[in-house]
């Protein structure tokens, strides 16, 4: 085995910040990455899409950079882009070594100083152009809407999952330019975020650097952690039209939350089941029987619970309910008889190379400075990575199989038959039209 | 120590940049080999690239290079499609195969450990592939599927039409998939006719990047691809015709495939511009980076920053070995269609000299395509990629090495040239895929007449 590793050094600054370092001088670059605990899960009903809306205006300008945040950057060679999800808000930059203190004047800036540099000119060409991101992603997509609709039948309208991070479009139409600085004030302070430096600096330089530009930050209150409880005590079918050729069918169930017990097996589940052609599911839909033209799953890990999908396109003339007949069958087998030595075996094989594949950049999403912080938001512990991938090592048939048997129930999951406009009779029986905006 | 907040920090000098070493071999059956030593983490990278790619589809067979890619992973020997994915897992490989209009390349990555079963296997899928023919009418059903399917996705269909539209009936002219009409006419002898001609030794590079000396990679690609058996002498090999063929002369125009109800425009505007071998390659990539390749361009601040007609416009040249189209990509709002045309065209025509880069335009442009360019070449699929593209445009190896200078070098007078002479407004196509009913009567202030309707490509 090759021994794979992700070292690191973490100090917490006095108003709350965590700064993480890794050192990796292959490249002469410095990976700046910075994550606010804040997503879409901490928004109301109403007021959906706002974390998100925030995360654009973060590169509108600060108080002592009050224009755009990609000039200067650019102008020294980086690459920075930043992300929402339900959960979280990311930033990063990958910066020549020679740069690193322009990122961290930069990151500090709009992390003290954002509000004095905010105007309702700005808030609004970023709420329009967020009304296109989402008309891009998903109005004018092909089953653009599908999740959407999915999520809001498998979490209850209160729940903070009901809603996807993009965000309703009437609630974005309605924002307010004021409720940006509340939202400012509750969620992006040094004791709500972690800081990751990695690549080609020394880890005493790094600290001393990360002090010298957020020490002074106010540290601000953590917010509370947000709760919340779902379930679904029956199988909901749902119908939805759409433009697209071909109908396709969506399953999903509720599943442990991130790093919980059975995270790792169900994933490994989603693999087994969907995910390449050696799976089962793509070698009797797609392979022997030709009745879907594509099939996919995987376990989607979140902060307050899970939920693991099925997805899959019928071939023309095939029908969704002789895909959810197979789909049925499959799991039927797999929480039985579990994976079998083989498939336990590819697993493992593959669970060791992605690890590995994991370790081969610095930066950008999914880099070795994203994994630490996720590790140290998600768990307090920048170093689970090796714990992490220990719960893959350590899953076996047994545990794979009891997992599936736990959480892939018939009797609690929302299946979604997506058809093409006009044409609701290709839907499962029994199925309720919904709509979606 | 307090932060001076009054200005941004200094930024140091630039990094030293160097290329790693590419160590040249050819094999006795003439497939050329280029072995990399790249020590971050223990993986290995192969890149097969073989010369010719859909632009060398002939006409009526628009989609074979692609079915030909397609049709390598689905069985060699004794090992079925399947068994070949499960095989490509249990060393934990990642395979790929691209179909590009010129090239045809498959990339597999695996753990340094497995670096001969990787090898070994790359080779058996390419050249012994088993060519069944209940797979090869599995994989053509699954692709006229997919084309049926890209119907619906208005990226895919202004791709098609856009492509159509500036190349005519030139084997550029389509997307490696190909036509309904072309994919159903195809057999497996055209598949098996065309790897046979293609698939050789001496129409190949293969890159190997790992964490190995590049002797011991050399022994490896030699221990897996020295059988590989060239063609009889005189056997024709083809690698493609696109590169010589003749282009249309199109003159300005519009047109619309309409889509009733989108909530966005999807518009391409361009034309057919320049070859990648052109000496002006370094001032094209600058002016891009001003007008359009960067998010920091003067087409997204005014798109995006300034009007918020969209999440995201650029421009760029999709670069071939013959002429290679520039285009300006976004898809905006329904209600800004016109305007966000105008503004466009406004862009593309002041570059050219009524509005030439200011100093800081052309400074940022530069340092954002110099000063990063280490991070480029971080892992090893970055690296044997790379080294695949020297190939595929016959650059020096010290093309990496000179690039920098090279951009740094681009003038102001340079980039206007370059600009004028590659952008010419007279002849752009303008095509949108949008809600022709709802923004029919704006389209009427560009002053174009009336759009031309095409139908949605199949």
């Amino acid at each position: 085995m090759t021994p794979i590793e992700l070292p690191y050094s973490k100090r917490t600054l006095e108003n709350g910040l965590d700064v993480i370092v890794h050192e990796d001088h292959h490249v002469p670059v410095v990976a700046v990455n910075l994550w606010y605990h804040v997503g879409s899960k901490n928004e109301r009903p109403g007021r959906t899409g706002f974390a998100h809306l925030f995360e654009h205006l973060m590169f509108e300008g600060s108080e002592h950079h009050n224009s755009g945040y990609f000039p200067p950057l650019q102008q020294a060679g980086a690459l920075l882009n930043g992300s929402t999800n339900t959960d979280r808000t990311n930033y990063w930059e990958v910066v020549p070594t020679s740069a690193v203190d322009l990122a961290l004047w930069m990151e500090s800036d709009r992390m003290g100083y954002l509000l004095p540099a905010l105007t309702r000119e700005r808030f609004e060409t970023q709420r329009d152009v967020v009304l296109n991101e989402r008309r891009q992603n998903y109005e004018n997509r092909p089953y653009g809407f599908a999740l959407m609709a999915l999520l809001a039948a498998l979490y209850p309208p209160d729940h903070p999952y009901h809603w996807m991070t993009i965000g309703a479009a009437e609630d974005i139409r309605a924002m307010q330019f004021e409720d940006v600085r509340d939202f400012f004030r509750s969620y992006y302070h040094p004791s709500n975020a972690s800081l990751v430096l990695a690549g080609d600096i020394d880890t005493g330089r790094a600290f001393d650097l990360a002090t010298q530009y957020f020490g002074d930050i106010p540290g601000g209150v953590k917010p509370p952690r947000v709760s919340a409880e779902a379930s679904i005590g029956r199988e909901r079918r749902l119908l939805l039209e759409d433009r697209v050729e071909l109908p396709r069918l969506y399953i999903g169930w509720h599943s442990p939350a991130m790093f919980a017990d059975g995270d790792a097996e169900l994933d490994l589940a989603g693999d087994l089941l969907a995910n390449g052609k050696t799976s089962r599911l793509y070698r009797s839909l797609v392979y022997d029987q030709r009745l879907a033209v594509d099939v996919s799953g995987y376990q989607s890990s979140r902060e307050l619970g899970g939920f693991f999908l099925l997805v899959a396109t019928a071939a023309p003339g095939r029908s969704l309910s002789e895909i959810a007949a197979e789909i049925d069958k499959a799991i039927q087998a797999l929480v039985e008889d579990g994976p079998s030595p083989a498939e336990m075996e590819r697993a493992e094989a593959q669970a060791e190379a992605h690890f590995l594949y994991r370790l081969q950049t610095v930066g950008g999403f999914g880099g070795k400075s994203d994994q630490l912080n996720a590790y140290n938001v998600m768990r307090g512990n920048p170093g689970y990575f090796a714990q992490d991938l220990a719960r893959y090592q350590s899953a076996t048939a047994e545990t794979v199989r009891a997992t599936a048997r736990r959480w892939l129930r018939y009797d609690a999951r929302v299946v979604l038959s997506l058809v093409p406009r006009g044409q609701q009779v290709l839907a499962l029986p029994g199925s309720e039209s919904v709509s979606v905006t | 120590m307090a932060v001076d907040r009054s200005q941004l920090p200094p930024v140091g000098a630039d990094p030293s940049f160097t290329f790693p070493a590419i160590v040249h071999h050819t094999l006795p059956n003439g497939l050329r080999v280029r072995a990399i030593e790249h020590r971050s983490v223990p993986v290995i990278t192969f890149v097969l690239q073989l010369a010719g790619g859909s632009g060398s589809d002939a006409t009526g067979q628009e989609g074979l290079a692609a079915l030909v890619a397609d049709m390598v992973d689905e069985g060699t020997g004794s090992l079925s499609a399947i068994d070949v994915s499960d095989a490509l897992a249990r060393i934990g490989a990642e395979y790929d195969v691209d179909v590009g209009a010129d090239a045809t390349t498959f990339t597999l990555t695996t753990l340094a450990r497995f670096a001969d079963r990787g090898a070994s296997l790359l080779a058996s899928l390419v050249t012994a592939p088993s060519m069944r023919e209940s797979d090869f009418d599995r994989i053509r059903q699954l692709r006229l599927d997919r084309l049926r399917q890209l119907k619906d996705l208005a990226p895919a269909v202004a791709e098609r039409a856009f492509l159509r539209l500036v190349y005519g009936a030139h084997a550029y002219g389509h997307l490696p998939i190909g036509t309904d009409d072309t994919l159903r006419r195809l057999q497996l002898a055209d598949v098996v006719e065309m790897h046979r001609a293609r698939f050789q030794p001496s129409a190949g590079t293969l890159v190997v990047t790992g964490a190995m000396s590049a002797a011991d990679l050399i022994e490896i690609a030699g221990r897996a691809f020295g059988s590989w058996q060239a063609a009889a002498a005189g056997a024709h090999v083809t690698t493609g015709m696109a590169v010589s063929a003749e282009f249309p002369d199109a003159s300005a125009r519009l047109a619309i495939v309409p889509r009733e109800g989108a909530a966005q425009s999807e518009l391409r505007i361009g034309h057919l511009s320049a070859r990648r071998d052109t000496p002006d390659y370094p001032a094209l990539l600058v002016m891009n980076a001003v007008l359009g390749g960067q998010f920091v361009s003067r087409v997204n601040l005014k798109l995006r920053e300034e009007k918020g007609y969209t999440y995201g416009a650029r421009t760029g040249f999709d670069w071939h070995k013959g002429l290679s189209p520039f285009s300006l990509q976004a898809s905006v709002h329904t209600a800004a269609t016109a305007e966000a045309i105008k503004d466009s065209l406004a862009e593309l025509d002041a570059i050219r000299g009524s509005r030439p880069p200011t100093h800081d335009e052309l400074t940022l442009a530069k340092a954002s395509l110099t000063r990063g360019y280490p991070r480029n070449f971080e892992t090893a699929q970055q690296v044997a990629r790379a080294v695949a593209q020297l190939a595929l445009y016959g650059l020096p190896d010290s093309y990496f090495a000179e690039f920098i200078p090279k951009a740094n070098a681009v003038s102001e007078a340079e980039l206007v040239q370059a600009a004028a002479r590659y952008l010419d407004p007279h002849r752009l196509t303008i095509l949108i895929v949008g809600d022709y009913s709802s923004i029919g009567a704006s389209l009427e202030t560009l002053e174009m007449g009336s759009p031309e309707v095409l139908p949605v490509p199949v």
